[in-house]
């Protein structure tokens, strides 16, 4: 943990990105995980609104930031649904909060420990979810285990690929 | 105080932006307003929804727009081989479609005709705004999707979406451009449908996998995979009769037990939906009386099937009480249950308050009864019987004379002709009255007299009393001119010339009818009959003079007639079960003809064949009664000769038509040509 924690002290910095990047990506993550899933049904596994959230949280470093940033965007992911505004944006506030958290301590330049992050937190999000709907709302929704396990899986493979394609967009520092 | 808030701020952030969101969803969950002010969002939900609409629709509708361009360049300018022979074939196929139209519209004018003689009210889909799906909701848990047409194109809160398949959903929230249709696979959608075949009525909606159930409903093994499920209108979305899909599959209920979970099949293709139909209009608007009484059904429904739900919960053998007392009302629905051993016995019906032989177990058994057998007693009697029969139809008092016979038209009025009356000669009358009971209901008598002779036609009369000898009707016959009566009704024909007929309609038994017919021909002239009614046997009315035929066919009857000789008196017995002979109409076919009149010389027995016999050489063309059932034909039977001594034939008549040969027709004034027998016009 000493390697580790001495080993992150040029990664704390917090990595620049372009404004445009900010606002474009959770957009475009929006509207593929929409238009997509119009003519791929199965393409709703996938979360990509969760997985911008968790990037930007893990290479911003910033709770604060990666908690509003989540709640933007789960708010609009919400917006999308028939669900009260609210529900993804209590999840993702969350996952922002806990990934810019953990961004600070561990390395999250390295494609394991994103993939292992990932999957935890989509893991934990599935949960808050489940926990929400069902308890908070009151409305259907049906746990299995191997479903989430899989969702896991596919989010955590989609996620190293997406996570470095974002990379190229960091500003290069000369 | 500063040092915590800097310490803490980033959780601080966390709770406030967590509060906020709990409480926004809070304010979102309330409990819903009335439907008339009830809106699905409120006015900042909706500014968010719509700015995040509003930001995710533009590039939607630029891919949707780009891909149906490059769609359209590739199909309207590369993709065009074989267009000219497609067009062949759909001209073709459309002037098939012309031909059959014609047909299905006037099929459809006549059910609308149909419709509106029933007062029945149908919302009929007159307006649709075709619309592109251009997004959807991007998660598991609702099943939203976003079309391309929003209030400015005319579309409105819950207005139904629907593809030419079938029902898709309806519209949850409208903006300017877009707007967002709920999935009838949204476990948060809900239509009123109704199973084509076993018309069970429910509530469809999406189950937590995304496919659409019928809920709550009762147990029922008729309900098939594939059985069509329709809208049944009474959510007041969906017009009635669309297609929803077909039955997948049931399930148990896992929160209602007893109950089961119908899986629909979408007809619609919902997981790639492209173009879709907004119903904007609907036609007739629905009164307020209509919607009551739709409301009023569905609570009625409902309610039913909770009651079911309880009663078949207390039909389950673990809610049987041991120790609960034993009632003894066995009509009582609770002693179904009442017997112990948690076994349920089947309910009984209740007792009546004022059996009858009607009622159940009153009955004897079969095995006890002895076919044709009557139940109710029967008033016999010799010469003068009355059957006791309840509300005779048709009364003839004793004919002795003309006036009597005046006196016996029923209900059909009957040409009669008055003439001498003749009696025997040992001036016999015939005894007292008979009630005949033909079985068919029609009741008419026709009534022909002559030569003091009354010919009764009481044919298809319920319940007939008429002059007649019970067991052997007797009928003098003097010459004159033959009356041609009306044959009455169906079922029996009377050709009455020269003396007299009596046709009757009967039954040997007491249910059965067997008509049967007695064709006399008389001396003298004759004049057609007419029937009425044609049946099997009516006369033509060609009946030869100077000859008596005696024609009489039955089944299962006891006939006895005289027939005086020279003037054909003929005189056919009504059958009747409660005679002497009534046994035969259980057996075979027995008939019995009388013939009244000096024996002729040499002849030991002459008697005159049954039915078929043409006593005077001729025969009335017609009046023969068919029996299809009968086993032996009246031909075969052997007529009893009575003397014409003023004997009568022993009240008993019961002994069977011994085998004997043919004796030449008595009294025969003239030859008769023969004839065909049986001649059924």
């Amino acid at each position: 943990m000493a390697r580790l924690a001495a080993a992150t002290r040029r990664d704390v910095e917090i990595q620049p990105y372009p404004l445009v990047v900010f606002i474009l990506v959770p957009l475009l993550a929006l509207g593929l995980q929409s238009f997509v899933s119009l003519h791929f049904q199965r393409f709703d596994i996938l979360d990509l609104p969760l997985l911008v959230t968790i990037y930007f949280a893990i290479t911003r470093r910033n709770p604060i930031a990666g908690t509003l940033a989540g709640g933007v965007i789960g708010i609009a992911q919400d917006a999308l649904t028939r669900q009260p505004l609210g529900i993804f944006g209590i999840c993702k506030s969350i996952i922002g909060y806990l990934a810019a958290s953990v961004g600070v301590r561990i390395d999250t330049e390295s494609h394991v420990t994103r993939a292992l992050l990932t999957f935890g937190f989509v893991f934990l999000h599935s949960g808050m979810y489940w926990v929400l709907v069902r308890r908070l709302l009151a409305q259907p929704y049906a746990w299995s285990w191997i479903h989430e396990l899989i969702r896991g899986v596919i989010n955590t493979v989609v996620a190293v690929v997406l996570f470095a394609l974002l990379d190229l967009a960091k500003r290069k520092e000369y | 105080m500063e040092s915590f808030f800097s310490r803490y701020k980033n959780a601080l952030v966390l709770i406030a932006v967590l509060l906020a969101q709990v409480i926004g969803v809070a304010v979102q969950v309330r409990r819903p307003l009335p439907k008339e002010h009830a809106q699905p969002d409120a006015g900042g939900v909706r500014l968010i929804r719509y700015w995040a609409i509003s930001l995710v629709s533009p590039p939607e509708r630029f891919v949707h727009w780009l891909g149906a361009d490059i769609i359209g360049v590739w199909d309207n300018y590369l993709d065009l081989m074989h267009v000219r022979q497609e067009n062949k074939d759909l001209q073709a196929e459309l002037q098939r479609l012309r031909i059959e139209e014609g047909g299905i519209v006037e099929d459809a004018r006549q059910g609308q005709r149909l419709q509106q003689l029933l007062a029945f009210k149908e919302k009929y889909v007159y307006q649709t705004t075709p619309a592109q799906v251009i997004g959807t909701s991007g998660t598991e848990q609702s099943r939203i999707l976003s079309i391309n047409k929003g209030s400015k194109d005319g579309v409105g809160v819950d207005m139904p979406v629907i593809t030419p398949e079938g029902i898709v959903g309806r519209i949850r929230e409208v903006f300017p451009h877009t707007s967002q249709v709920l999935v009838i696979t949204d476990p948060t959608s809900g239509a009123g449908v109704i199973l084509a075949d076993t018309r069970i009525r429910g509530i469809l909606r999406g189950n937590a996998s995304g496919q659409p159930q019928v809920e709550r409903v009762m147990p029922d093994e008729r309900i098939k995979a594939g059985e069509k499920v329709i809208t049944s209108g009474g959510d007041q979305i969906f017009p009635r009769g669309l297609a929803v899909g077909v039955v997948d599959r049931v399930v148990n209920d896992p929160d209602r037990d007893p109950l089961v979970d119908v899986l629909i099949r979408p007809a619609a293709n919902l997981s790639q939906l492209e173009e879709v139909l907004v119903v904007t209009n609907m036609g007739d608007e629905v009164t307020p009386k209509q919607k009551l009484d739709m409301i009023q059904s569905e609570a009625a429904a409902d309610t039913e099937q909770l009651r079911a739900s309880e009663v078949l919960a207390e039909r389950l053998p673990s809610r049987v009480d041991p120790d609960a007392p034993k009632t003894d009302d066995e009509n009582s629905d609770d002693s179904a249950d009442a017997e112990g051993e948690g076994i349920a016995r089947p309910m009984r019906p209740p007792s009546a308050l004022h059996p009858d032989r009607f009622t159940p177990n009153t009955t004897p058994a079969a095995d006890s009864l002895t076919p044709g057998a009557r139940l109710a007693p029967q008033s016999e009697g010799k010469g003068s019987t009355t059957a006791s029969v309840p509300k005779p139809h048709a009364t003839v008092p004793s004919s002795s004379n003309a006036d009597d016979s005046d006196a016996t038209e029923t209900a059909v009025a009957v040409p009669k002709k008055k003439t001498p009356e003749v009696v025997p000669e040992d001036g016999s009358r015939p005894p007292a009255t008979m009630t005949a009971r033909p079985a068919v209901p029609l009741g008419t008598a026709t009534t022909a007299t002559h030569s003091s002779t009354t010919a009764l036609a009481p044919t298809r009369a319920p319940m007939a009393t008429m002059p007649a000898t019970i067991s052997h009707a007797t009928t003098t016959a003097g010459g004159g001119t033959g009356t041609a009566a009306k044959p009455a009704t169906n079922g029996s024909a009377t050709s009455v010339s020269g003396v007299s007929a009596h046709d009757t309609t009967g039954n040997g038994s007491s249910v059965t009818t067997q008509p049967r017919n007695t064709t006399t021909a008389g001396s003298g002239t004759t004049t057609p009959a007419r029937p009425l009614v044609t049946n099997s046997s009516t006369s033509n009315g060609t009946t030869p003079s100077g000859a008596a035929t005696h024609t009489m066919a039955g089944s299962g009857t006891t006939g006895n007639s005289t027939s005086s000789a020279g003037t054909a008196a003929v005189h056919a017995a009504i059958p009747r079960p409660t005679t002497a002979t009534g046994d035969a109409a259980n057996s075979a076919v027995k008939t019995k003809v009388i013939v009244d009149g000096p024996l002729p010389s040499g002849a030991k027995k002459p008697a005159t064949t049954s039915t078929s016999a043409t006593s005077t050489g001729q025969q009335a063309p017609a009046a023969q009664t068919q029996r299809p059932s009968a086993t032996a034909p009246v031909q075969k039977k052997s007529p009893e000769l009575v003397p014409d001594d003023g004997s009568r034939p022993p009240p008993t008549m019961t002994q069977k038509p011994k085998p004997q040969p043919q004796p030449p027709p008595p009294a025969q004034s003239q030859p008769a040509p023969s004839q065909p027998q049986g001649g059924r016009r």
